[in-house]
């Protein structure tokens, strides 16, 4: 496969030609925040966190789908992107009820992390508080949308890993919702295998297994690499 | 009792400041000339706001202090109910075991706001220090950066909420 050399923070970066932004900069050992991405999961640029400044293109691109190109002069971590990574940040805590001293993820929550990495210590913006339900209707898991963020892990992994397509999003804007099936309660959706992967890709505490209470809610990951990797790479590595 | 798990730095911390206005100092009347204030708990009544405004206008460096005061956090989930009325009916009517009724005393019991809100929302904040609680080692730093002039610059760790 050929190569593209490009540039990432100023560092000469050699790339595989289909690889994205995002990839390559992690190859190269250069973080970029993101918050929809998950390793084995097609990209959709939902979180908007991993935009980047590339020189010469007119607008931030989000790094997750944008594909590395001979020449490439890419920035991460500028002033701008810093400002608008936050605001984004602030606008994902303001749009639902993201309250962590009461979350079942509070303590191992990507959403709480990143807001400590780029230091986000209050919200400028005025928080929604809508009123939003939590689906309990499942033997095994929860699903609570005040703590969801939309990132639609849950739905690329049930339609691309299990291959169930149960998970979906309904609405538009403010009143998007992960739905299951045909929005129904989650216990009668049909497609559903109780396989519990969106449970283990949730970035937040949005979906949980039931019984966990306040902080209780770790996740292990390894499982769904386990997955990835035996079906891209036909190794089954534990 | 965050602030008190600070244990024997707080003899210290006695010695640099005069406390003069809080739930452990008896005065009813907020002073003049306050140097720094730590504001506890989100915004829900009318006299929350009032102590808000007179605090501000009287003092240097005003510190929103635990998450109430810098989100809301758990008194703000009331606002997704809709507004003061429903929420007194929820808890005062609905959920009440006997003599539903809900409490009025003019000039006694301050009305609810309509909706709760961080204090950065009312006034406006120097610092923001938050935690659910902030603990003791977190605090202590931050009032030691304060006391030695330093610029406030907080770790990661140090702003995490919840």
């Amino acid at each position: 496969m050929a190569a593209k050399t490009l540039t990432i923070n100023g560092q000469l970066i050699s790339a595989e030609e289909d690889q994205t932004v995002l990839a390559a900069a992690r190859d190269a050992g250069i973080e970029i925040p993101t918050l929809c991405h998950l390793e084995g999961l097609p990209d959709v640029g939902a979180c908007r966190l991993c935009l980047v400044e590339i020189v010469g293109w007119p607008r931030l691109v989000p790094a997750c789908v944008t594909k590395v190109a001979e020449g490439m002069e890419v920035y991460t971590d500028t002033e701008r992107l810093r400002k608008y990574r936050r605001a984004i940040l602030e606008l994902i805590f303001a749009e639902r009820n993201h309250v962590c001293s009461v979350c079942v993820s509070n303590g191992n929550c990507e959403l709480q992390n990143l807001a400590m990495k780029l230091g986000m210590d209050h919200v400028r913006f005025e928080y929604r508080h809508p009123n939003l339900d939590v689906d309990v209707s499942h033997r095994l898991f929860g699903m609570d949308h005040n703590r969801c963020i939309l990132c639609t892990r849950c739905v690329r992994v049930c339609w691309y890993v299990e291959c169930a397509g149960t998970k979906n999003v309904a609405g538009r804007g403010v009143n998007s919702r992960i739905i299951t099936d045909m929005n129904q309660p989650w216990a009668e959706a049909e497609t559903c295998t109780n396989c519990g992967k969106c449970v283990q890709g949730c970035p937040t505490g949005a979906l949980f297994y039931k019984g966990a209470t306040v902080a209780e809610m770790e996740r292990d990951r390894s499982k769904l690499e386990f997955i990835v990797t035996a079906r891209e790479k036909k190794q089954w590595l534990v | 009792m965050s602030f008190l798990d600070m244990d024997e730095w707080l003899v210290e911390l006695q010695q640099r400041a005069d406390v003069v206005y809080g739930p452990f100092v008896d005065t009813k009347e907020y002073p003049q000339d306050v140097d720094l204030v730590l504001i506890e708990g989100a915004v829900c009544n009318s006299d929350h706001v009032e102590l808000l405004h007179t605090l501000r206008s009287r003092t240097k460096v005003v510190v929103a202090f635990g998450d109430c005061a810098v989100t809301g956090n758990v008194p703000a989930m009331r606002n997704a109910l809709g507004g003061a009325a429903p929420v007194l009916q929820r808890a005062y009517i609905e959920l009440a075991d006997t003599n539903p009724q809900i409490p009025r005393a003019e000039g006694v019991v301050p009305p609810l706001l309509e909706r709760v809100v961080p204090v950065h929302a009312v006034i406006p904040v120097e610092h923001f220090l938050p935690g659910c609680p902030p603990d003791a080692g977190k605090i202590k730093a931050f009032l030691t950066m304060l006391l030695e002039g330093q610029p406030v610059q907080l770790s990661p760790q140090e702003i995490k909420f919840g």
